[in-house]
């Protein structure tokens, strides 16, 4: 479980050049999910990483917005960790997104904060891999219900990153969901390490498909 | 005296309840109807009094005084600040124009002398108040540039009226030969001693007021005896008088000033509701004391120079309302509701032409002969006002127009009863977004210190129907209770519905036996102090407990929701409720069936939208 209080930051403790990851946890109820409770555990210890529990901080929805740009202003990558609902996120992320990507802060004219920075959903779907294809029975891909978030993240001139999904969560044994969480955290600590390229994490349709 | 009081009371008393309700039926006002009253028991008419008008008179002319203190407590400094360009400009152009036409007449015309022509011009140029601000009232045109300007003009006058007062004596060619032994300090001192006497009383009255009268007020409004500060209220009033008396000053002028000394304390509002039926019954005995002492006979001989001066006054009086109201640039139609609104010769030239006969300026057959042009001026306001909105306008102004607010309402939406802990609250959320509150609140501790602090907060019973008005229950749109006492918000919501139907009501309530209560007077809008924080306590502990702060965030405004839903639901019941919660035990009673339904609906954890276990089991079903 994590609170509010359990938000760490740790700035530049590993090498001067190691990347600051903010993930951004939007689960209206966390508690009840096994897969996501696993994922968080697995990297809520990284040093360099911030895990920041939004429905935890905001149960009334007022999001703090200067927090927010703050905690974004001290981060290099974010991740907006979910699960898909209604093929989309939970709706305190997208008050989030309303609310702190600003015009003349995060796009527009002046607002060019986040410029540089890398983004990427991880996402958790009830449906399989196979389900989200063009003959499946979601009839489109995952990434393109993600085209929203690409575009709000090419908007704020980020480098946006195929998404890391945990799919067909339903029928996942144990040993599933912690091999999925080891990826996980093997993933940001390579997205850490500066030894990963933009352009060579972009080759990938799903950053779990990529060999670390 | 005793044995003459029971039968004069009786017979003004019921030419008053009498004539003034028939005259209000036929649009005449009020004042009219006093005087018609005074006309049918006069000498000229049914005879009932005599000569003792002129003494009832005297005594009826501390109606006058008491009026001068409520006009002085109305002129708030900064509300008269805001309106000085209209007092000043479009006050200072009728009065003087009015005068120096009045005054040309008088002495090329009528062959008066000088003094008398400009005793006279003054007297004239006066406006009926209490006539105007009534029509206006009842016309809802307080907020349109014709209303904003008469007020204007008229609170001028009511002003000028007390240096007019002081200067006629200048005037006088007859000197009353008792006069020294009468007139109080003032008289028989050389002039430098005179002016430092004047200006002393005034400083005086001042100090008093701010340092004395307010402290004074404040000790007795914690007694809470209603009546005590109704006394000490015309004891205030009476004390000013006799001083001012005593100097040799003008009691008017003294009551004038306390009045405007006493206009940015907390008690503005309940002096003005205590002191107003005094000032309407003495004004109206005033007013009946003129229309006694009317000559019917003496204007039955010289009636054609009578409709004539009638005729001239009223012309002249409007072309020069005309005249200012262009200067200021008023549009036709406001203009001429403006003008026609105030051609009368009004009530303080009764008060003007009464001084004006005991300085002996003027004839008894002159004064009489306008005294009763006054009478009559005042009787055709109605007539004049009917042909200009059935004549005038439709043909003249542009209707539309005169809906149009030229001027910035000054009144507040919200009215806020009761600022303690939880008022306060209340009005702070309500400042903090721009919205000011007219506040009421009836300990006068609190008031005084929240008014160091810069709120503006006024004293007084916010049950009471004269201060609700006051206050501007009528134009406002929302009266908040955060009074916690159940039998005031019921009294508050009974009178709300019957007088102020205009208003939303927003009620606190204690608990759930007075929320009960207010919902069976149908208040819509109940706040009680024991749900939302016991609730948010609630919630905050599940979350120090470990829950997640969303879960049971929700889980708590659930919780309020059922909890409003489930008393609604008793409420429709109306099972005796009301004997129930008489009863000793009902408290007991109550947790126990409120506790019982709680089990039977799980009040928190059931919505399965977001939890993928519920998902899962109907998948894989």
């Amino acid at each position: 479980m994590i609170h509010s209080s359990q938000l760490f930051t740790f700035e530049n403790q590993l090498t001067h050049m190691a990347k600051r990851i903010l993930l951004l946890l939007a689960h209206p109820k966390f508690e009840k999910s096994r897969v996501n409770k696993a994922l968080i555990a697995a990297v809520a210890d990284l040093p360099g990483l911030t895990v920041h529990d939004l429905y935890e901080a905001y149960p009334d929805f007022n999001v703090d917005v200067a927090r927010e740009q703050a905690l974004l202003l001290a981060h290099d990558v974010v991740i907006w960790h979910h699960p898909i609902y209604w093929y989309s996120c939970p709706p305190l992320l997208k008050q989030w997104i309303d609310l702190v990507l600003t015009i003349g802060w995060a796009y527009g004219k002046g607002g060019d904060q986040l410029s540089g920075k890398w983004l990427f959903n991880a996402v958790t779907s009830g449906g399989s891999r196979e389900v989200y294809q063009p003959d499946g029975r979601n009839r489109y891909t995952l990434n393109q219900f993600l085209a929203p978030f690409e575009q709000t993240a090419w908007l704020c001139q980020m480098t946006y990153l195929p998404p890391f999904a945990i799919q067909g969560t339903h029928g996942l044994s144990d040993e599933a969901i912690t091999a999925s969480a080891q990826q996980y955290k093997q993933l940001l600590q390579h997205l850490q390490s500066n030894k990963a390229s933009s352009e060579s994490l972009q080759t990938a349709v799903y950053l779990n498909d990529l060999k670390l | 005296m005793s044995n003459h009081f029971l039968p004069s009371a009786l017979i003004y008393l019921s030419a008053a309840v009498l004539c003034v309700p028939i005259a209000k039926r036929l649009g005449l006002g009020s004042v009219l109807g006093y005087l018609l009253a005074g006309m049918l028991i006069g000498p000229f008419v049914l005879g009932f009094i005599g000569q003792e008008g002129e003494d009832i008179l005297h005594f009826a002319e501390f109606g006058v005084v008491i009026m001068l203190f409520l006009i002085g407590l109305e002129l708030e400094p900064k509300a008269f600040w805001r309106m000085r360009k209209q007092i000043a400009g479009l006050g200072s152009w009728q009065m003087g124009l009015s005068s120096a036409a009045f005054f040309t007449i008088g002495l090329f015309l009528l062959d008066f002398s000088w003094q008398q022509s400009l005793a006279l011009s003054l007297a004239l140029s006066m406006s009926s108040t209490a006539l105007v601000l009534q029509n206006i009232k009842e016309q809802g045109r307080m907020n349109t540039q014709a209303g904003q300007s008469s007020f204007a003009v008229l609170l001028f006058q009511d002003i000028a009226v007390i240096p007019i007062l002081a200067f006629l004596p200048l005037l006088a060619t007859f000197q009353p030969e008792t006069s020294s032994a009468e007139q109080g300090l003032l008289a028989g001192n050389v002039a430098w001693l005179q002016t430092l006497i004047v200006l002393g009383s005034i400083a005086f009255v001042i100090a008093a007021g701010r340092y004395v009268a307010v402290p004074l007020l404040r000790v007795i409004a914690n007694t809470r005896i209603r009546e005590l500060f109704v006394a000490a209220a015309l004891l205030l009033v009476v004390a000013v008088a006799v001083l001012m008396q005593a100097v040799g000053l003008s009691a008017a002028l003294g009551a004038f000033l306390a009045g405007v000394v006493l206009a940015n304390s907390e008690f503005k509002h309940e002096l003005e509701s205590d002191l107003d039926p005094f000032k309407g019954l003495l004004l109206g005995l005033f007013f009946m004391a003129v229309g006694a002492s009317i000559n019917f006979g003496l204007i039955a001989r010289e009636w054609q120079q009578v409709v004539l001066l009638v005729l001239g006054i009223m012309l002249l009086k409007g072309v020069v309302l005309w005249i200012s109201g262009k200067q200021f640039k008023f549009n036709t139609d406001q203009n001429l509701i403006f003008s026609f609104g105030l051609m009368q010769v009004g009530e303080f030239a009764f008060v003007l032409l009464a001084f004006i006969g005991q300085l002996q300026i003027l004839s008894g057959e002159d004064l009489q002969i306008f005294t009763a042009i006054t009478a009559i001026t005042m009787t055709l306001t109605p007539l004049f006002g009917l042909i200009n909105e059935k004549l005038l306008l439709p043909r003249l102004g542009t209707p539309e127009s005169v809906r149009e607010a030229d001027v910035e309402a000054e009144h507040n939406d919200v009215i806020l009863a009761g600022f303690g802990h939880y008022g306060s609250t209340v009005g702070r959320l309500l400042r903090a977004n721009g919205i000011h509150c007219t506040i009421l609140d009836y300990d006068a501790d609190q008031v005084d210190l929240l008014r160091k602090m810069g709120f503006k907060v006024y004293y007084g019973d916010a049950t009471r129907t004269d201060l609700l008005a006051l206050a501007g229950a009528a134009e406002a749109r929302i009266f908040i209770s955060a009074i916690p006492q159940v039998a005031t918000n019921l009294l508050l919501a009974e009178t709300l519905k019957k007088h102020f139907p205009n208003l939303q009501f927003f009620a606190r309530t204690r608990n759930r036996f007075d929320a009960f209560e207010l919902m069976e007077e149908e208040v819509p809008h109940l706040y009680r102090e024991t749900l939302d924080t016991s609730v948010r306590m609630g919630v905050d502990v599940l979350v120090a407990l470990g829950q997640r702060a969303y879960t049971a965030y929700r889980s708590g405004q659930d919780f309020i929701r059922y909890d409003e839903a489930s008393m609604q639901k008793l409420v429709d019941k109306k099972s005796d409720l009301s004997n129930y919660i008489q009863n000793v035990r009902a408290e007991i009673d109550w947790q126990e069936a409120l506790l019982k339904a709680d089990k039977e609906r799980s009040l928190s954890g059931d919505d399965h939208s977001w939890d993928s276990e519920a998902i899962k089991r109907n998948i894989l079903k």
